[in-house]
């Protein structure tokens, strides 16, 4: 490419433009970005297309003879299969749940942590510290050591409180596996929070005091609105993260008991490992891929409007 | 938290502020040592000899022992080996692929870049675990099942969206002074990527990459779906370190604990680069 650059005439500037120039430059602009894109459209398209494929096929892999044909009957099924809306709805909601209350702690402990206090970077350390933990260890952490009936420390912490002995995870299956969640993405939304508030002008906030108002209108006013778009953004990525749990469910209840707090990637999982069903799972699948570009359809619309606040800022 | 007024005395005020520090402070702490406290006593039980971890009320003075640790540590070796070639590949690949994609997204943009950015991004949002089946079958006749280059692969293009999208808001931030001044010293686009932009935009890509170890590192849904010894990472050594009955606690603490520690401790020492980096991606 430098060899090209050396022999050929300087491009003349923007004034003019050659056809050639123009071609070389078309080139010049797309080649860096054509083997990521070329990567991630093999890699993350080619699965659900085949995805596409098995789930108008009966595939069973503990039955021999392979996928053959059958319609639309790995469709039907998933529609008039209550564990499927089951596992869909539980799946909604615990994003949902996880995401608000994280992003609310977060919005919390990122105001506590931008005032001045003695140890502040040891207090930021410890409360970062959960989305560090591997998600399967805090699983396996909680579970037992924290929240085992007979030896677990949630219940001697909570003894003072007439916390007896109880067995979380078989009572409270679905907040227990939901507290995981919150306790490892809080501090996720802490570190964007945490940046958005860095990056807010302190001469505005010096103005606002000036003028008197208060601390709270002075949040509500100029700093929620100055954090936006990093609250959308920390609600965007959570959501994409959270919406695929696996690890807490799989590890703390094993989606019981009975079907408590299987959600859609549990319920899939199964679909694979437990029931060899390949063209169900598949179905499964394509009908969560579809929900799922409807609601990204709105979250891009988010991202949009997060683009335009960067541009606006420009 | 309630609104203070700004127009009081002078002295009160300070007095006022100097008591709402210490208060914001104890109230801070309290909140701090909550959210530590289950990593607190993971580490402690990982220390406890077996017959300590299961007492009611729990144990807080024992005489500590390392007999889980040396348990957990002899059938380790071959999980942290994929582990870590699983995780330093994918890295490694992702910022191969990532940093001429950002740049192509922000240096010298092509027209839609816009539309590039969104697709990437809307990758992250189709749910891997949809096409978990069709993976299964594909890497079968792929020959590619139960191996560490499937799981490089993968974790590659699951870190990759988000890793184009941090290096470009990075790359953003060169000052377009420098790259016109290279321009007219006859640099070409490399030598603009290698000595102007690389440079500058290096911290950006220590957390970026970062963040592409944490996620990779703690990977469980492909691996467990995907692999089964040949590839098995530490998320499954550590399903596997519980055992269906008796004792445990101490000794899956112990796991735990070697299992999360890396990245415990890279993202402490970092924790600047990673508020950094998600600031920095987030808008720009």
């Amino acid at each position: 490419m430098t060899v090209l650059e050396g022999v050929a005439a300087p491009p003349p500037k923007t004034e003019v433009r050659p056809r050639a120039v123009s071609g070389r430059d078309w080139w010049l602009r797309r080649i860096p970005l054509l083997p990521a894109l070329i990567y991630v459209v093999v890699v993350t398209q080619i699965p659900f297309v085949v995805t596409l494929w098995y789930s108008f096929q009966s595939y069973f892999w503990d039955v021999p003879g392979g996928a053959h044909f059958n319609g639309i009957s790995n469709y039907k099924t998933v529609f008039t299969n209550a564990a499927f809306r089951g596992s869909l709805l539980r799946s909604v909601f615990m994003t949902a749940i996880a995401v608000i209350v994280a992003m609310i702690l977060g919005i919390a402990l990122a105001v506590l942590l931008d005032r001045k206090f003695l140890g502040r970077s040891i207090v930021r350390t410890m409360i970062i510290t959960p989305f560090l933990v591997m998600p399967a260890a805090a699983a396996l952490v909680w579970a037992s050591p924290m929240l085992d009936p007979n030896f677990g420390l949630a219940n001697y912490l909570l003894a003072p409180f007439g916390v007896n002995h109880v067995a979380w995870l078989s009572t409270y299956p679905l907040a227990s596996v939901i507290v995981v969640m919150i306790w490892q993405w809080t501090p996720f939304m802490t570190l964007i929070v945490i940046a958005g508030l860095q990056s807010q002008p302190p001469d505005t906030l010096e103005a606002a005091k000036v003028d008197g108002a208060g601390a709270w209108a002075t949040f509500r006013e100029l700093t929620i609105p100055h954090l936006r778009p990093y609250i959308e953004l920390g609600i965007l990525l959570g959501s994409i993260y959270l919406v695929n749990a696996f690890d807490a469910v799989r590890l703390m209840t094993n989606g019981g008991p009975g079907t408590a707090t299987t959600n859609l990637p549990f319920y899939l999982y199964q679909q694979v490992n437990y029931a060899y069903d390949v063209g169900g799972a598949a179905a499964t699948g394509v009908v969560t891929v579809i929900l799922t570009i409807i609601v990204a359809t709105f979250a891009l619309r988010m991202f949009a409007r997060v683009f335009q606040f960067e541009e606006a800022a420009k | 938290m309630t609104a203070l007024p700004i127009r009081a005395g002078r002295r009160p005020g300070q007095l006022r502020e100097l008591t709402g520090r210490v208060g914001w402070g104890i109230v801070a702490w309290v909140v701090a040592i909550a959210f530590f406290l289950p990593v607190l006593w993971m580490v402690i039980t990982a220390f406890k000899p077996e017959s300590a971890a299961e007492t009611w009320p729990p144990k807080f003075v024992f005489s500590p022992t390392l007999a889980e640790f040396r348990l957990v540590f002899s059938g380790m070796g071959p999980y942290l080996t994929h582990s870590v070639i699983a995780t330093v590949g994918s890295t490694i690949l992702v910022l191969l692929l990532g940093i001429p994609a950002a740049y192509a997204l922000s240096v010298h943009p092509i027209k839609r870049w816009r539309d590039g950015l969104f697709f990437f991004i809307s990758t992250k949002m189709l749910p891997i675990v949809a096409a978990i089946g069709p993976l299964y079958v594909i890497a079968l006749h792929a020959h590619l099942l139960d191996t560490i280059w499937l799981l490089i692969i993968l974790y590659t293009a699951m870190n990759l969206p988000l890793a184009i999208w941090m290096i470009r808001s990075f790359m953003l931030e060169v000052p377009s002074e420098l790259l016109e001044a290279a321009r007219l010293d006859g640099a070409g686009r490399i030598r603009e990527i290698a000595s102007v932009i690389l440079p500058i935009v290096t911290p950006g890509l220590v957390s970026t990459a970062l963040i592409c170890v944490i996620f990779a590192w703690n990977e469980l849904f492909l691996a467990i779906n995907l692999t089964v010894t040949n590839a098995a990472t530490m998320p499954m050594f550590l399903i596997s370190s519980v055992p269906q009955e008796g004792l445990y606690l101490a000794h899956l603490s112990a796991a735990a604990t070697v299992a999360s520690v890396p990245v415990i401790l890279v993202g402490w020492i970092a924790q600047r680069s990673l508020v950094r980096g998600l600031a920095m991606g987030a808008i720009k």
